[in-house]
């Protein structure tokens, strides 16, 4: 029945295994592949992410691309031989994220989209010690050569440049924002990003499964519990584990309390930028205050390293759960004072209504997912819209908000905020008795596991490839911030230079996670 | 105005007491650069550079901010750039698509300057290294005077390095 459905793209899909999600797998030639692109476009369902993998060590093996696409059955996994130098359709014109996710490709693994529109590299900035990093032979590799970067020139009266980084001003991760301006007027932003590529997929397939959720962890550290748990998710599904229930709602927990913390980081640097300190001190005061809590219960003040294979690493006694939740009444009612004052206070408002709008439709047609999306009339929350363990039965409601402005983007925070204190509220109060973690066997057949866990910022996205001898061949993690680094450059169009921090942290995309 | 002064009230002066200094984190070249630090003004400026972490380090830096730690009460600020920098607070591991950056960043402080790098990463023993794409340590790409280990270093153990850096100057100023 489930199958039937899946045809929509065009597609014979087989399901994957065991899994907290539905994912579905199968294997297209070119023209499938453009055809399924197509087909998701015209059905609403969003790319999730686009990766390549060497598979030619591997007996009959390839150099493949894969995409993964989000339909309400559950994920639909692609993957496309590429066996010459023509490379693979392009789907960019269908899901414009796409293209940047295909320059990743072109430099990570040497296989190139044809018919693209834009063929710059992108994370090679002409630093690395080899080309093609992500090929088995990558160590014979020569390093890539040095290039000029040709950013998109502006031309007119009165139109000059501001470059902006890669070290910024603040205490900020780096990336390069090219600014063509007149006056104090935006006319464009191009982005570059990369600076802080670490080589984590390289590094991945050379980590025993079972330590990998530690890298994983670190892949971007404002979103350790996000990524450990959708690494963990994606290991669990190849190694067909199932966590107990109780590690599950661990898992939960950890993550909505990851999701109030970042959101009331932001939410102080938002009145900051907007030149209202007393909000930094106040919600920096709350967050102190929350981390503070996490270090006492699960010994580490982020919570890395505590979702870990087969379920977590730290039970919750009881006088930590009341602990948390005698907290989260605190801390509930202090953002309440501050809402209200942040609401009324009209030098704040004046900053955050109208800028940096993204309309509803201009969200759907660049595919923006996340925080950001739900702000800009696009709803969409993994939470709600697919039955996985422990959300399926706590009816998590999505924020939505539809102006597309900073004063969406904050009244999602504030809401999500709520949303968050009502579910850890649930999740301690209906903790399953019994252990917290199950052991994780290798298999000894080649197996593949999907991972998606809605983080603060949107969907995060592990796809986990073992050999026979249980080893990674290839994991590759996905930030949500490829789907809304690019409507940035939208966002600012038409504002002035000033707001652009302002919008920026709005948004508040992910550097690491994205140049990984 | 009345609800903010209630707030600001109500929510009374959270600054605790700053972490003594610790030896036990000077490097040999600190020890020089200490004598040097005698010749700054009173105020420290720090710039920081994240020159390939996870963003975790950066979280712990931003905290290091908030109102419990009390920076600018102990003389301390972070500042937009290096030009106006003493002390230089780096990520890491540092990419290879930073080091330039890092270099010239490091290049902008006037002398005498100090650099404390935080972070595992950035001490060369994280779980990221060193590998095609990144440098591995600070002290690899430039010279580093306090090293901070931690996954990351908590905000109180980064104000500590920041101390134990400045520790010289601070004795011999008036």
């Amino acid at each position: 029945m489930r199958a039937a459905t899946m045809r929509r793209l065009g597609v014979d899909f087989t399901a994957l295994p065991g899994g907290a999600l539905p994912a579905w797998h199968a294997k297209v030639d070119a023209e499938r592949w453009l055809e399924a692109a197509r087909n998701a476009h015209a059905a609403g369902a969003p790319l999730v992410s686009l990766w390549g993998t060497d598979r030619r060590a591997i007996g009959g093996g390839t150099l493949v691309v894969s995409a993964a696409y989000a339909l309400p059955e559950g994920l639909a996994w692609l993957e496309l031989a590429v066996t010459d130098d023509s490379g693979y359709p392009s789907i960019a014109d269908f899901h414009p994220c796409a293209a940047r996710m295909q320059r990743a490709t072109a430099d990570l693994v040497g296989i190139a989209a044809a018919g693209a529109a834009e063929a710059r590299p992108w994370l090679d900035h002409g630093a690395w010690t080899q080309r093609h990093p992500l090929r088995g032979d990558a160590a014979s590799n020569p390093a890539p050569a040095a290039h000029d970067y040709p950013f998109v020139r502006v031309e007119g009266d009165g139109v000059h440049e501001i470059p902006v980084g890669p070290v910024h001003a603040g205490i900020i991760e780096p990336g390069h924002f090219r600014f063509s301006v007149v006056g104090e007027k935006v006319l464009r932003l191009e982005e570059r990003l990369g600076y802080v590529h670490k080589g984590m997929e390289q590094r991945f397939a050379r980590t025993s499964p079972l330590e990998a959720h530690r890298l994983a962890g670190r892949v971007c550290g404002d979103s350790t519990v996000a990524y450990a748990w959708a690494y963990c998710m994606a290991l669990e599904q190849a190694t067909g584990c199932t966590p107990p229930p109780r590690a599950l709602h661990l898992r939960a927990l950890l993550l909505e309390r990851e999701r109030i913390a970042n959101h009331l980081g932001d939410l102080g640097a938002l009145g900051n930028d907007g030149a209202f300190a007393f909000g930094l001190a106040q919600f920096s005061r709350l967050r102190e205050d929350w981390l503070r809590v996490s270090q006492a219960a699960f010994g580490h003040r982020l919570t890395m390293d505590a979702v870990i294979p087969g379920g977590v690493a730290h039970d919750l006694d009881a006088a930590a759960r009341d602990r948390i939740l005698r907290q989260c009444d605190e801390v509930q009612a202090e953002v309440h004072t501050l809402r209200a004052i942040y609401d009324e206070h009209a030098g704040l408002q004046d900053r955050f209504a109208g800028t940096g709008c993204v309309a509803p439709e201009l969200a759907a047609r660049l595919g923006l997912s996340g925080l950001a999306a739900r702000a800009s009339g696009r709803p969409g929350d993994l939470r709600c819209d697919q039955p996985w363990a422990p959300y399926a039965a706590l009816g998590v409601r999505q924020a939505a908000h539809a102006a597309g402005d900073v004063a969406a983007r904050v009244a999602v925070r504030f809401d999500e905020i709520d949303e968050s204190m009502r579910l850890v509220h649930a999740l301690c109060g209906a903790l399953p008795q019994g252990g917290i973690r199950h052991d994780v066997r290798m298999p000894e057949v080649p197996s593949l596991g999907a991972g998606r866990v809605e983080g603060w910022r949107g969907e995060v996205f592990v796809a986990l490839e073992l050999d026979a001898a249980g080893r990674i061949v290839r994991c590759h993690p996905h930030d949500p911030s490829w789907h809304a680094w690019h409507v940035l450059e939208h966002a600012v169009i038409g504002n002035i230079v000033p707001d652009f921090p302002l919008i920026n942290k709005s948004f508040n995309l992910a550097y690491s996670g994205h140049d990984v | 105005m009345w609800k903010i002064l209630r707030q600001v009230t109500r929510a009374g002066i959270a600054s605790e007491p700053p972490p003594e200094p610790d030896d036990a984190l000077r490097t040999p070249a600190h020890a020089v650069q200490a004598e040097l630090l005698a010749t700054l003004g009173r105020a420290l400026a720090v710039r920081h550079v994240d020159a390939g972490s996870c963003n975790a380090c950066e979280l712990e830096v931003h905290a290091l901010e908030n109102p419990y730690y009390n920076l600018e009460g102990l003389g301390m600020r972070f500042v937009a750039s290096p030009r106006h920098a003493d002390l230089l607070l780096v990520t890491g591991p540092v990419a290879r698509n930073m080091e330039l950056a890092l270099r010239r960043t490091w290049e902008a402080v006037p002398d005498p300057k100090l650099v404390v790098a935080i972070g595992d990463c950035g001490l060369g023993c994280g779980l990221l290294g060193e590998n095609y794409a990144t440098r591995g340590a600070v002290s690899s790409v430039i010279p580093v005077d306090v090293a901070v280990p931690g996954c990351p270093p908590p905000p109180l153990e980064i104000l500590r390095g920041i101390l134990t850096a400045v520790q010289t100057a601070a004795v011999t100023r008036p």
